[in-house]
């Protein structure tokens, strides 16, 4: 059976190069590893907490570590992967420049994404003094998940000060990239960066 | 109401010397084996199920003469259970030192023609996997689709592992841990002080006396009892709650859980046996894997070739999530493939033989792929 990845996935296994050890933090049902697993032979693991999904990550044959990510990483050791993923994840977590030392230590490169709160239909609903509430943040302000909302210019300056060399950035939207006036018109931010030599 | 699944013991005699840790041999033995499914025509779809401090090889199903026993892994292991007897061919057998048909302290010492007592030999989790796998040479078992337990089980399905690289597809070590604690062998070492300072234990040879150091055997339970069972889940099942009515101001029985907790001591008092109590807690201790390679229990796993599912419960506080996150560490350094679960549930370390439907939910889930990935369907 051969698997068929979300357009947003699809970009970011593009990325990654096939036999590579690849650690995917909140991987959710593990359909990515599975593919990266099958398609390009990758070395796989999934970090999950929620029973339901750590079951799904089983039942699609990865292998899945289940523990909260606010704990940090302590059963990975230095750069035991080639790449760490944090996909629509890093917004549900407080301590996020704690989660970014961890990744950075853990990988050799990482690529992570988030709703990108600059997005055009986020600005409107601010403009009219709400929050917004979109397929991108689905969510009322008091039963959201999310804990940190930052924007696709935000995060670049964090990774910047966090001593990340950012070495591919991109918007998309409902799956397609986004490449003229990324901030405002992408809906997912990804970025895909590396400890900087400097740091 | 399903009919019951009934299910039969057999025994296996071995003539060949066991050479065991200790040095000690053992010149011949049984072991007491239950079997449950088909083993398949390319061999590949055998489960061994190994059993902790007082169980035994009835791991699931009920015996003809005895309806109301019925194995201790009876939620997990049986026809369409999580480990599916309909598709996997399961085998239970009882340690060496155990009581419960295998050869241990009851049994005959071929040498001197009196029961054993205190001097059958020292046992350790390595020497039982030992005699496991020269079971499973006798059944035409070459490699496991899985070796599974919990607890004590767990430390024989790692030591599998290690010890029989090339015999285990997969390992399954469910509230267990690679090496027992100061607290832990404190804990199981006031349980020995109890057998042995029993009067009637005479130095292990009780039986030539024809009494059982049952004072000793039932403090021995009730304190690994409490370590069973979580702060929490005591308090809600007995709190303070009165055995009587009011307190009685003596030194009887005044609250449930000491009912509770000398009920279950005085039934283990029954069955079990207070040498087998001793060699299998010493069996627990010894266990420590890294300690061949100066300590580093990522060393010892180096060897190891199955894929690997630890399960942990959050509340058990006697082999806790982090004695099972240490060995997810330690594979994950190794590169050894390994799933780990941390299931949140409130019943201390007893929960390893409870139903629950997420963590029995994984373990289907994962025997669904051991089915895939070593290539048998119903």
């Amino acid at each position: 059976m051969k698997r068929v990845l979300r357009s947003d996935l699809a970009f970011i296994a593009d990325w990654i190069k096939p036999g590579s050890s690849v650690l995917d933090l909140g991987c959710g049902d593990g359909s990515l590893l599975a593919y990266l697993q099958e398609e390009k032979e990758c070395r796989c693991y999934g970090v999950e907490l929620d029973d339901r999904n750590v079951l799904a990550s089983i039942a699609n044959g990865v292998e899945v570590i289940q523990q909260n990510l606010e704990e940090g990483l302590a059963m990975f050791a230095d750069r035991s992967f080639d790449c760490v993923l944090q996909l629509e994840s890093l917004q549900m977590l407080r301590h996020t420049e704690g989660i970014l030392r961890e990744i950075g230590r853990v990988g050799r490169e990482s690529i992570v994404t988030f709703p990108n709160f600059a997005f055009w239909t986020h600005r409107v609903a601010i403009a009219r003094g709400r929050m917004p509430v979109t397929r991108a943040l689905p969510y009322q302000w008091y039963d959201t998940p999310n804990v940190r909302f930052s924007t696709f210019t935000d995060f670049a300056a964090l990774a910047q000060k966090s001593g990340f060399e950012i070495m591919a950035c991109m918007a998309l939207h409902e799956g397609r990239r986004i490449t003229w006036l990324p901030n405002l018109r992408g809906s997912l931010a990804v970025f895909r960066f590396r400890k900087s030599p400097s740091s | 109401m399903t009919a019951p699944f009934v299910v039969t013991s057999k025994r296996f005699d071995f003539s060949e010397p066991l050479q065991l840790r200790s040095g000690a041999q053992l010149r011949d033995y049984t072991l007491a084996v239950e079997t449950y499914g088909i083993l398949n025509p390319e061999r590949s779809n055998a489960v061994l199920i190994c059993h902790a401090l007082n169980a035994s090889h009835h791991v699931a199903g009920v015996h003809s003469d005895k309806i109301n026993e019925t194995g201790w892994w009876d939620n997990m292991v049986g026809p369409g259970k999580p480990v599916d007897t309909d598709r996997f061919f399961v085998v239970g057998v009882n340690n060496l030192g155990s009581c419960f048909g295998s050869t241990g302290p009851t049994s005959t010492n071929p040498a001197t023609g009196r029961i054993y007592g205190a001097d059958f030999p020292v046992v350790t989790v390595e020497d039982w996997v030992d005699a496991q796998a020269r079971l499973a040479d006798v059944l035409g078992i070459a490699r496991f689709a899985a070796v599974m337990g919990g607890s004590l089980g767990g430390m024989q399905a790692l030591a599998w592992s290690t010890r029989y690289p090339d015999r285990v597809a997969h390992c399954i070590a469910i509230a267990s841990t690679a090496k027992l604690s100061a607290q832990n062998i404190a804990f199981n070492d006031v349980a020995r002080q109890a057998i042995l300072s029993d009067p009637d234990f005479h130095g292990g040879h009780y039986h030539e006396r024809g009494v059982v150091p049952r004072r000793g055997l039932r403090v021995a339970r009730m304190i690994g009892h409490i370590t069973y069972l979580s702060d929490d889940d005591m308090a809600e099942k007995f709190g303070r709650a009165l055995s009587a009515n009011e307190l009685q101001y003596g030194f009887g029985i005044d609250f449930e859980i000491e009912s509770y907790l000398r009920y279950q001591g005085e039934k283990f008092s029954e069955y079990f046996d207070a040498n087998s109590y001793l060699l299998i807690t010493k069996a627990l201790d010894y266990f420590d894997p890294a300690a061949e390679c100066g300590g580093d229990l990522t060393q010892a796993f180096i060897k190891a070739k199955a894929r690997f599912l630890i399960a942990s419960f959050s509340t058990d506080w006697r082999f806790a999530p982090a004695r099972s996150r240490e060995i997810v560490r330690a594979l994950l350094d190794a590169e050894r493939e390994v799933t780990y679960l941390e299931i949140d549930a409130p019943h201390g370390h007893d929960a390893f033989l409870l139903d629950d439907a997420r963590y029995h939910g994984a373990i289907r889930a994962y025997f669904e792929g051991i089915a895939m990935r070593t290539g048998h369907h119903p």
